[in-house]
């Protein structure tokens, strides 16, 4: 027993030792170089709600991929049938489902059959009975596994491309990973601009050349007479004087003459001419080559650049335009220019994104909380450190004694795992508190009962103990289940409480229990004191 | 120093009836609040909707605030005053789910700004869809559920040595649960149904310690809901969290009666269970309170302290620590006693 009680002091000296190894990093920035060769350079994390920052959960649309793919199965099919000379009455998308063709000719079917094999093979081809004259339907539908292999494209898509952007934006340590379902979650810690974020991040940054339909009226369309292959899209313009935004329509061509796919690098330029900044790109070898050709077929009429369905400007095309080299004017400030060309240069999102979730803190409030949470931990502590002296003596000051070791250990402990430290990780630490110097009570109450049938100290310490011990361990169990349940459902702050919770009552238990013991063993069956102040 | 004198026997099982009739009305008082009231108030963590958090260069009354909105869906918000410094800090709640929720802080600011100056500045933004608020319901749910269907397998194994049947119990309950789910009943009812089976299961396995105790932890987290209903405060996740935290105090209070009543009946076996349990009751008395005490002391300075987002937090424990309390002694151990006269005779 009394030998041991060396090695015991031993064990604790040699975990205090290690938590204050571990906890070091975390309490200052400068660590001496030799430090980080050999040992631990993990520190405690805030978590957004202590430092401020943005979590979001964003739902990709990928029912909206599947149908922009189908529309261009559409496209090339008119381009098939017309190079095989097959003539059909109808030919459209429906819904998420397939395609719907209707064929002029019975014997076209057949042939259309033979094509599909070749070239739709992700379709699953059906001829209901001829609707009549000339109306013979085919029914193509999207196989399931390729509908889920586009969704989950786009979704892997849109995670990398908001990775880019995110990247380019500039925040230090983001977290952006995939969740169930199409779902992607961001965490943005310390941003300042939050909304100036979420805007770079949830822009499907669709880009398309677009002409503008000269021969009808703008007026009639707005009226609702919208000639057909045309549609009316919106310029957002502000007035400089009033500060008032206005929408002045546009009437374009329904057709896409190119997109931003071919776009390699967009930048901020600034306009000698009035100072103010516009986005210049420039396009791959293909892309030059097309956004020639269409230029040269359309000098002197007004070409449409169109973003997320938004006119940005519709210049005339003065002459052709080779070289891949175009440029997006508008009212822009230096912010928004510059968010403009990270979205072009990290590219369009294959399909809308749809925020579920969005929290953020800003980086005062964090603060508070932290001070606040830490003053109120502090006074708290303290009332309770002289509430267990006055009450308990000097069996008290070693309850005390384990309670700071308790806290010293949970604090590296979450250094040690990394885990993030939340608000509620800190109500979980002052909940700790007060639980902790439970297992003391527990034993000193045991110990004061055993002295009460006149035992001495030695006998009264050593029943205390392990009368005390299996109550302790039934109790933290049950708190342990509960402290893992949360942690297996929570999210972000409330699994930072599990995680304090857990280390708590680990650690409660090691200083409660383990810890105290050296010291009464040592003060009462060594040095033999003969009155026990408890 | 000494808080209660030792040898001391106060009869707390005689005054069961008193207790009994105590929880009973705090409990109904709970459900007839909640009916009335339409359910429990959901933050914007479950119900979905948008909370902000902004503050102001001066306090400003809130009907000033909602003036100072132009769009109808603002107009339509909750403006509450929050924060306990200086009063110029307020939270504005939309309900509503169906418009577009994703730029309403740009448009709190803007709006606020253009009334008050540029001294506006959010401080705090929670957007929850209606989609995710209701998979955070299920998962919240199911947490509290989990939690204690685990506590009760663990406190049957443990006082009764009857692991056996606790994993019958968690095997029977998986398969309610499963088939109940499999039909597509709600969550809410979901839970009731498998609090309900488990209670029944515990009553037919004769678990008597389990039962105890998870009556003790629903009568618990059940006033503690109402206590929240009643001072109108919002149920988000961190107050589940909350929750789960009192399921686990309360437990452990109720564990250490429970084992000095297992102790107690292999000392006294001549004695009544009754005198056993007051006995057992009486000698855990001056820890029952000395830990409440502690406890109390930091979560005292929280709620006080920790600043407005804590606030709710520390509210709820602190209540769950008197019930939990109280319910280790006047509800836990009185549900052995009445267990034991049923069965006594078939024993």
């Amino acid at each position: 027993m009394l030998k041991n009680l060396g090695w015991r002091a031993g064990i604790a000296s040699f975990l205090v030792l290690l938590a204050l190894v571990y906890l070091t990093p975390s309490l200052t920035r400068d660590l001496p170089p030799w430090w980080s060769s050999v040992l631990p350079q993990e520190r405690i994390h805030l978590g957004l709600d202590l430092q401020g920052g943005m979590h979001l959960v964003l739902e990709v649309e990928a029912a909206k991929a599947v149908e922009s793919n189908l529309e261009r199965v559409v496209e090339e099919i008119k381009h098939d049938l017309r190079k095989e000379g097959i003539r059909y009455r109808e030919l459209q998308r429906q819904g998420t489902e397939g395609v719907h063709l209707t064929l002029m000719r019975e014997a076209d079917v057949d042939a259309f059959r033979e094509l599909a094999e070749e070239s739709y093979q992700n379709f699953e081809l059906s001829t209901p009975p001829a609707e009549g004259e000339q109306r013979f339907p085919v029914r193509m539908s999207l196989d399931p596994e390729a509908r889920e292999q586009i969704m989950k494209l786009a979704a892997d898509q849109a995670l990398q491309t908001i990775r880019n952007r995110v990247d380019q934006f500039g925040v230090s340590e983001p977290d952006i990973r995939p969740q169930q379902g199409q779902r992607i979650l961001i965490q943005l810690p310390g941003i300042k601009d939050p909304e100036r974020a979420l805007d770079l991040i949830g822009k499907t940054a669709l880009l398309e050349f677009k002409l503008v339909d000269e021969d009808h009226n703008v007026e009639a369309a707005v009226r609702g007479e919208v000639p057909p292959g045309s549609e009316i899209l919106y310029k957002t313009d502000v007035d400089p004087d009033s500060g008032k935004t206005g929408k002045i329509p546009f009437l374009l061509k329904k057709r896409t003459l190119m997109t931003g796919e071919y776009v390699t690098d967009a930048r901020v330029q600034i306009d000698s001419q009035y100072g103010e900044p516009y986005v210049s790109l420039s396009f791959d070898a293909r892309g030059a080559r097309l956004f020639e050709r269409i230029t040269e077929a359309n000098v002197g009429k007004r070409l449409a650049i169109v973003l997320d369905n938004n006119v940005y400007s519709a210049p005339v095309i003065q002459e052709v335009i080779s070289g891949g080299k175009a440029q997006i004017t508008g009212r822009f400030t230096t912010d928004e220019a510059r968010d403009l060309a990270i979205v072009l240069r990290a590219g369009a999102l294959p399909a809308p994104v749809k925020i579920l979730e969005e929290r953020t803190v800003g980086p005062s409030l964090g603060k508070d909380s932290i001070n606040k949470g830490f003053k109120s931990m502090i006074i708290g502590g303290v009332v309770v450190l002289i509430f267990m002296i006055v009450y308990y003596g000097l069996a008290g000051a070693v309850a005390d004694m384990a309670l700071l070791l308790n806290i010293l250990f949970i604090m590296s402990g979450l250094a040690l795992f990394g885990a993030t430290l939340t608000l509620p990780g800190i109500a979980g630490m002052i909940l700790t508190i007060g639980m902790a110097v439970d297992a003391n009570v527990l034993i000193f109450e045991r110990i004061r009962e055993e002295l009460r049938l006149g035992k001495p100290p030695r006998a009264a310490i050593e029943g205390g103990y392990s009368k005390a011990i299996v109550t302790i361990l039934d109790a933290n169990v049950t708190t342990f289940i509960a402290a893992l349940v949360l942690f297996q459902f929570g999210t972000g702050p409330v699994r930072g409480f599990a995680v304090t919770l857990s280390i708590g009552i680990v650690a409660s238990f090691v200083t409660a229990v383990f810890m105290t013991r050296i010291v009464f063993d040592y003060l009462y069956v060594q040095k033999r004191r003969s009155r026990i102040s408890i | 120093m000494e808080f209660i004198k030792p040898g001391i026997n106060i009869d707390f099982i005689g005054r069961r009836k008193v207790a009994f009739v105590l929880s009973v009305t705090l409990i109904v008082l709970t459900v007839a609040l909640l009916i009335w009231r339409g359910g429990p108030n959901y933050g914007v963590d479950f119900s979905g909707g948008v909370l902000i958090q902004v503050k102001l260069d001066r306090p400003h009354p809130p009907s000033e605030i909602r003036d100072a909105f132009t769009s109808p869906v603002l107009r339509g918000s909750i403006i509450q005053e929050f924060g306990e410094d200086e009063g110029d800090e307020y939270l504005v709640r939309v309900r509503q789910t169906d418009v577009e929720l994703a730029g309403l802080s740009e448009a709190v600011r803007s709006e606020l700004s253009q009334r008050f100056g540029e001294g506006v500045e959010i401080r705090r933004v929670e957007m929850v869809g209606p989609k995710v608020g209701e998979d955070l319901r299920q998962k919240a749910l199911f947490a509290i559920f989990y939690a204690i269907l685990f506590i009760a397998i663990y406190i049957s194994g443990r006082f009764e040595l009857k692991w056996a049947m606790s994993i019958v119990m968690a095997l029977s309950l998986a398969l309610v649960v499963y088939v109940a789910s499999i039909v597509g009943v709600s969550v809410t009812w979901l839970i009731l149904l498998a609090l309900a089976v488990t209670l029944g299961l515990c009553w037919f396995l004769k678990l008597k310690y389990a039962m105890g105790a998870i009556l003790a932890l629903i009568h618990d987290v059940g006033i503690v809901v109402g206590a929240f209903a009643l001072t109108d405060r919002e149920i988000s996740l961190s107050i589940i969290a909350a929750f789960l935290t009192i399921v686990g105090y309360s437990l452990n209070d109720t564990i250490v009666v429970f084992d000095r009543i297992r102790e107690n009946t292999r000392r006294f076996r001549r004695r009544s269970f009754e005198e056993v349990m007051n006995a057992s009751i009486n000698e855990t008395l001056s820890r029952t309170i000395l830990t409440s005490l502690t406890t109390l002391i930091v979560v005292v300075a929280l709620f006080v302290l920790g600043g407005g987002v804590i606030h709710d937090f520390a509210f709820a424990i602190l209540i769950g620590i008197f019930v939990g309390s109280y319910s280790s002694v006047f509800v836990a151990s009185p549900i052995l006693l009445v267990w034991q006269d049923r069965f006594a005779d078939r024993k």
